[in-house]
């Protein structure tokens, strides 16, 4: 098993991710620079965060059209397990591969901070290491998290199980407290907080382990 | 949808004694300059822009307008 980290100039979490996935969960990695156009022998992508392309125009607007993301798109259409944190969730959005929109925090503040979180697991793959409504610690580190969407959109997400991590003391302003998102099928997940960075107990707590180790299951 | 930049500065243009600002929304401009055939290429060029990759029509509206005295087009 074999997990790709796509790396666009401006990440800045690719090696956390490398260093989670390698050192803690022992699962061997390959950078995907953005003009990768091979993603074979891969069985994951993890689109870390950062500010790619610089954020300019809308966190997430260029990196959509970014080659590698065109062979990240089929796969994760294909059902192949695609994981998005921070930038790389506003990137999710931007591509379409999630609804709605990521935008400036409520009161302007970039918030770096431990979050308490609410876990929703339902059908998503990255999450399978959670109990229902499981309430977990995860590091978030951003600028613009406030989740938008229309509110039939909301109401259709909640629903059908997709809004799988809830914010227990909404930081940011997000609609409906939505932390993190599942698709329909359960195999691509976006979220704002950082999981790599709640993998040892020396940097922030274990509670990440589990969903970068949830692909071993 | 809440433009927190837009309400900073309107809370900004009250302490400076202007209490009558109802609403005020921060936005982008976007200079280009286009070379196109001809005027329906170009609109549909600046449509496809404006629509894909200036705004995320998510969050954001947009509309084009075509200045005929000014003989130019913008968002």
């Amino acid at each position: 098993m074999t997990i790709g980290i796509v790396v666009f100039p401006g990440s800045n979490c690719d090696r956390d991710v490398r260093w989670a996935l390698e050192g803690c969960v022992g699962l061997p990695t390959r950078f995907l620079w953005h003009e990768e156009r091979d993603l074979s022998g891969l069985d994951a992508v993890v689109i870390p965060g950062g500010f790619s392309y610089g954020d300019y125009l809308r966190c997430g607007a260029i990196a959509r059209f970014a080659p590698v993301l065109e062979l990240v798109r089929l796969f994760a259409e294909a059902g192949g397990a695609v994981l998005g944190i921070c930038n790389g969730f506003q990137v999710l959005t931007e591509m379409g591969l999630l609804p709605g929109a990521l935008t400036r925090n409520a009161r302007l503040h970039f918030l770096c901070e431990p979050t308490p979180l609410s876990v929703k697991p339902g059908n998503c793959r990255w999450l399978t290491g959670y109990s229902e409504a499981e309430a977990i610690v995860l590091p978030i580190a951003h600028g613009e998290g406030r989740y938008q969407c229309e509110r039939a959109q909301l109401a259709e997400l909640e629903a059908n199980g997709q809004v799988v991590l809830r914010y227990a003391s909404n930081p940011n302003g997000s609609v409906g407290d939505v932390a993190g998102l599942t698709n329909a099928g359960g195999n691509v997940l976006g979220l704002m907080p950082h999981p790599e960075r709640a993998c040892d107990p020396l940097t922030g707590g274990l509670d990440g382990l589990r969903l970068l180790a949830s692909l071993c299951n | 949808m809440l433009d927190p930049a837009g309400e900073a500065t309107r809370a900004a243009a009250a302490r400076l004694g202007v209490d009558g600002v109802r609403s005020l929304r921060i936005g982008k401009a976007i200079e280009l300059e286009l070379e196109a055939p001809d005027q329906t290429t170009a609109q549909a060029q600046l449509e496809l822009l404006s629509d894909r990759l200036f705004a995320n029509p998510v969050i954001e509206n947009w509309q084009l307008e075509l200045l005929e005295k000014a003989g130019e087009q913008q968002r």
